[in-house]
């Protein structure tokens, strides 16, 4: 049985705010057992990790461990040395970007993306392509709003060596087919790598089943800390790619004569202090989710979507631009008002809901709007919290309210 | 100067968001000081036109996409400083700036532009009640340096 009420009795945010918040497509809220592992590691076994002889510097390494397993079996990988800890989806996708670019990406070859990329899965690519002068190539989306096997298909050419796609868009909400989407870039010969910020903290992952290259995600979008994320990619992949970063604890050895030799993976692209305390963290946050089931949870934000949808419906005034999308994100428009203002005028209500372009610049040209708001969900969110974003949607016309 | 009760602030606010002044590109921007304005936190994106001979601002514009209160406050400023000496807009620029911080300031000065003192009910919007106000002195200060 699933308790909203009880869940958010582990949130001790909503016992110090009146926020009504429905920016998790952001951040998302820590429940009090991730607090309390972030503030264990500060306060009882704070050590380095990888490189001490004592006995907390062993619980750390044990913690950090402990962690790659739990992240492995999250996503459905086979190993742990699979799973890489980075700060967050960007940092995953530039090393991917960069340090698979380099080495593989030559003059000439094709990069694809669609028009709904995040700029963190956009921008390392353009990068990358001036720098050895390949070619990004941007796919447009289906008339319903999805990245479908069929258009990658019809992008795909002989020079098409990585296609980078979003799981699922943090503007729209679909859920895009990337198992299908695999095999069809596989048949090609090319690589696939795919963004989970918005899917792994929703959907149940496996990165197996889907048979994806790279996977890109983030830890705060899933009750985490802000700084830990994970770049999954296929362990004969990332053995044959450079380092993203040099430095302490991902070489072996290194001579005057400016030899090194690397660690493995995933240490190998670990340069420097690992976020320690946010994996501690991170752990937490994944066990908490694994305790509630992660489709239990994907359940509970789609009823609470159509929950919201049923009363949104019933007012003219409010456009919604993803009625269909089975996921938490509710993108719209209050007619005739710019978005900034609808948002602040929530933001009066003391309601939290984002406006803008989410990031995604070139999806403009797909809505036809130069930005919308954005109500997203998570596992917390309660009817009555839709019911005030509702009742506030009743009267958003009158926006200028939110200043007088 | 009328006195602004809550519906006037309200209505020339909507006025000039609904009719911003001078909101379009010159025919002969080569001949005006110009200056984009954007800001990170939200998708406001404005150029701003500008042409101040001796001293003096002749006239401005501004072209682009913005929030109500960034496209109202550039047209009520832009109004407001056609054919004003430029040490006289930055006295009002500083006054505006003073309002939106809550601290003391010269009502008579800001004229119209009094119907902002709101915004810092919504602190998060003071950066677009200055987005254009900003961007006047910006070239201002360009101008006077040019002239030294």
């Amino acid at each position: 049985m699933y308790d909203v009420y009880k869940i958010r009795e582990d949130f001790p945010v909503f016992k110090n705010t009146n926020t009504i918040y429905l920016d998790n497509a952001a951040t998302t809220y820590k429940p009090q057992s991730v607090i309390n592992a972030v503030t264990n590691y500060l306060s009882k076994e704070t050590a380095n990790s990888g490189r001490g002889d004592y006995h907390d510097a062993y619980l750390v390494d044990k913690k950090l461990d402990d962690t790659r397993e739990l992240v492995k079996d999250f996503i459905g990988a086979k190993l742990a040395s699979e799973i890489i800890f980075t700060q967050g989806t960007t940092m995953s996708l530039n090393i991917v970007a960069f340090s698979f670019g380099h080495h593989f990406l030559h003059k000439g070859d094709e990069i694809l993306l669609s028009i709904a990329e995040h700029a963190s899965n956009t921008l390392p690519w353009f990068e990358i392509a001036k720098e050895v002068g390949a070619e990004v190539i941007l796919m447009p989306l289906s008339e319903d709003g999805y990245i479908t096997p069929e258009i990658v298909k019809e992008h795909l050419t002989p020079r098409t060596k990585i296609v980078a796609i979003t799981h699922v868009s943090n503007v729209l909400g679909y859920i895009n087919d990337v198992k299908t989407i695999a095999e069809v870039v596989h048949a090609n010969g090319s690589l696939i790598v795919v963004d989970g910020a918005q899917s792994v903290p929703h959907l149940k992952i496996d990165v197996q089943d889907m048979d994806i290259d790279f996977l890109a995600f983030s830890g705060h979008k899933m009750l985490a800390p802000t700084g830990i994320g994970v770049l999954y990619g296929k362990k004969a992949l990332l053995d044959v790619m450079p380092p993203f970063l040099s430095g302490g604890g991902m070489n072996l050895s290194y001579t005057t004569d400016c030899d090194i030799t690397f660690m493995k993976v995933p240490e190998k692209f670990e340069a420097g202090t690992l976020n320690i305390e946010a994996i501690y963290g991170l752990h937490a946050a994944l066990t908490y989710i694994n305790e509630l089931g992660i489709e239990n949870i994907a359940k509970h934000e789609y009823n609470l979507k159509q929950y919201a949808l049923e009363k949104l419906r019933k007012l003219d005034h409010i456009i919604i631009y993803n009625e269909d999308a089975p996921t938490g994100i509710i993108t719209f428009n209050v007619r005739g008002v710019y978005g900034q203002d609808a948002a602040t005028y929530f933001n009066s209500k003391n309601i939290a809901v984002r406006s803008g372009q989410h990031c995604a610049k070139l999806l403009k040209h797909y809505l036809n709007e130069l930005g919308t708001v954005r109500a997203s969900i998570y596992l917390y969110t309660t009817k009555e919290d839709i019911d005030a974003f509702v009742e506030a949607a009743k009267t958003a016309e009158d926006f200028l309210d939110a200043y007088f | 100067m009328p006195t602004f009760n809550k519906e006037l602030m309200r209505a020339t606010i909507l006025a000039h968001y609904e009719n911003p002044y001078h909101k379009e590109t010159p025919q002969n921007p080569g001949e005006f000081m110009q200056m984009h304005l954007n800001s990170s936190g939200c998708i406001d994106d404005f150029t701003l036109y500008l042409k101040v001979v001796n001293d003096i601002v002749e006239v401005g514009y501004f072209d682009g996409f913005g929030c109500t209160i960034s496209v109202a406050s550039t047209s009520i400023l832009l109004e407001m400083i056609e054919g004003m000496k430029i040490d006289d807009v930055l006295l009002i620029i500083a006054e505006y700036h003073k309002m939106l911080n809550n601290e003391t300031f010269d009502e008579s000065l800001l004229n119209e532009a009094i119907v902002f003192a709101n915004t810092m009910k919504q602190p998060s919007r003071i950066r677009c009640a200055t987005i254009g106000w900003d961007g006047v002195k910006e070239l201002i200060l360009q101008h006077q340096k040019k002239e030294q």
